[in-house]
């Protein structure tokens, strides 16, 4: 998945790195592909080439030889805001038919069964980033037809479109699974089957989304990691196994 | 104002006259610089029915609401970052018969606005956000204006006003001139946006070193009311040129956080059973070693004229 979702990221963009998964892969890209990437994280960090894998989006080492280190009011209104971010990387435990993401709570918001950690910086990336990707493990539970919270809008919420809510962002173009990539419709906002990693079948990936997933016209097949791509995330990107389970 | 009382102090005594129960707290610091020491000793002296306001509540509000203190949380992000859950957080919260804690909740953007709207004493802060969202339906006061030039309808927060706001830092002088290094978050937002400021440091200077910089200076005196000198008062946090981050009790935390009992026997050792962070630093024998920074020194400028 890392991979994957980091051949995402061209080299030269400017990308809000979140928490987790896409913390890998951006860094991935930068290891590879994208050696020009500029890696920004909320904490204030840009243009960081960490010398470790960080663990956290506020570790030292995003400091240590940055471009720039500034306070967040700066990274949310003279970065974010102002349009300066190409990509934002994106993961939630629930997405839905529209690619909205819930890491809000599972269950009512009043009387959650699971409180998730809730925003943080997902809500304003996802509505102001020129694209965003999302990262998320496929399951039915993961994928229902209507996230129980909308912390980060999609392409379509409560029923209004994305662009009728005048969000300056593109939205959510990709999603990055573990079986598949699902990929925005640009007339419905709709997630659609773009791509299948290898093994994988269509009706395996269509089991496990809570709507009808239609296919995009040519569903493509996902090239398997690269050795060299699995080498660098198991013996020095990620020895600790920090991200990558198993 | 300047005021002539000495402001350096023990950690007893910046808490014991500055925070109060019932207050509004902010123990600010985004993954840098979070003052754990100032939290153990609020828990130590018993404080209670706290609104607890920051960015990201992280351990030590965990640990704060687990103690007792907190009666309400203000917060965007409340999760144990890079590892998962706050236990106790997530205790009070869940469930059929509704939060024993009250929360308000915005996203990071909403939580520096409030801070920035609070710095600037002025009564909200305008932003484009929220839209297609279901935050402003969790919290109301989130609301909306609609821009006399432009027409165009913006999202708003209120001001946030704490009664204290704690700062941990690298350095400040005698009179609460601090400097701070590495991720500075939203600390001099929060400072300014206070009514009480204590800053916690780990060196005390003299006023010309602070003079030699003046660039690094983030909280002047003129707004602090208290300084603390407590090296290694941010761990498991960590202070840029100081030492790491303490990852390890981090990951520790999920299996502490998760079960009552053992989050207690934690509090009991670490917090009740040390008088100051002297003493809780010598119960961890070998952390100073394994975590102290390299050294890794910027190259000075000229600030002459």
């Amino acid at each position: 998945m890392a991979t994957v979702a980091a051949r995402e990221l061209a080299d030269g963009e400017v990308v809000f790195v979140g928490i987790g998964l896409p913390n890998l892969a951006c860094n991935l890209a930068r290891a590879t592909h994208a050696p020009n990437l500029v890696l920004i994280y909320e904490s204030g960090a840009v243009g960081a080439v960490p010398e470790r894998l960080p663990v956290s989006i506020g570790d030292p080492a995003l400091v240590t030889g940055s471009l720039m280190v500034c306070g967040m009011a700066d990274v949310f209104q003279l970065f974010l805001q102002n349009g300066r971010i190409e990509v934002g990387f994106l993961g939630g435990a629930q997405v839905d038919r529209y690619g909205n993401i819930n890491t809000t709570v599972i269950g009512t918001y009043e009387r959650p069964r699971v409180r998730l950690p809730g925003s943080g910086g997902a809500a304003e990336i996802a509505i102001h980033a020129r694209r965003t990707v999302i990262v998320s493990k496929l399951s039915p539970r993961a994928f229902p037809e209507q996230v129980d919270f909308v912390t980060s809008p999609g392409h379509r919420s409560g029923g209004v479109p994305r662009d009728a809510l005048r969000m300056p962002g593109a939205g959510p173009v990709r999603v990055i699974t573990d079986k598949a990539i699902l990929a925005a419709d640009p007339e419905a906002g709709e997630l659609i089957l773009a791509a299948l990693y290898p093994g994988v079948t269509a009706a395996e990936v269509k089991a496990s989304v809570g709507w009808p997933l239609a296919a995009g016209r040519d569903v493509g097949c996902v090239d398997p990691p690269a050795a060299r791509d699995l080498e660098l995330l198991r013996r020095v990107l990620d020895p600790k196994k920090l991200y990558l389970k198993g | 104002m300047a005021d002539s009382a000495p402001k350096v102090m023990s950690m007893h005594a910046a808490i014991a006259a500055h925070v109060h129960d019932g207050d509004t707290v902010v123990i600010e610091g985004f993954t840098h610089l979070i003052c754990f020491a100032a939290g153990h000793e609020i828990i130590r002296q018993g404080r209670t029915n706290l609104t607890l306001a920051r960015l990201t509540p992280d351990l030590i509000y965990d640990q704060m609401i687990a103690a007792g203190c907190a009666r309400k949380l203000v917060f965007s992000w409340a999760g144990n970052p890079g590892v998962g859950s706050l236990h106790a957080f997530r205790r009070a919260v869940e469930g059929e018969n509704g939060p024993r804690l009250e929360l308000e909740e915005y996203s990071h953007f909403g939580m520096v606005a409030r801070f920035a709207a609070g710095a600037a004493r002025l009564p909200f802060w305008p932003l484009r956000n929220y839209m297609g969202t279901d935050l402003p339906r969790a919290n109301p006061r989130i609301a909306t204006v609609t821009c006399p030039y432009t027409g165009e309808v913006l999202a708003t927060v209120p001001a946030l006003h704490p009664d204290v706001t704690i700062v941990h830092a690298q350095r400040a002088d005698a009179a609460g001139n601090t400097q701070m290094w590495g991720l500075v978050g939203v600390q001099k937002e929060a400072a300014f946006a206070s009514r009480r400021v204590i800053v916690v440091v780990e060196e005390l200077v003299d006023e010309s070193v602070i003079r030699s910089d003046p660039n690094r200076t983030l909280i002047p005196g003129m707004i602090v009311d208290a300084v603390v000198l407590e090296p290694w008062g941010a761990h498991p946090s960590y202070a840029q040129g100081y030492y790491d981050r303490d990852n390890d009790f981090y990951v520790a935390w999920e299996r502490i956080s998760r079960d009552r009992d053992e989050l207690r026997r934690y509090l009991d050792e670490f917090v009740h059973g040390v008088r100051d962070r002297a003493a809780y630093m010598e119960k961890r024998p070998g952390l100073a070693t394994r975590l102290k920074a390299k050294q890794r020194h910027a190259s000075g400028v000229n600030y002459g004229f």
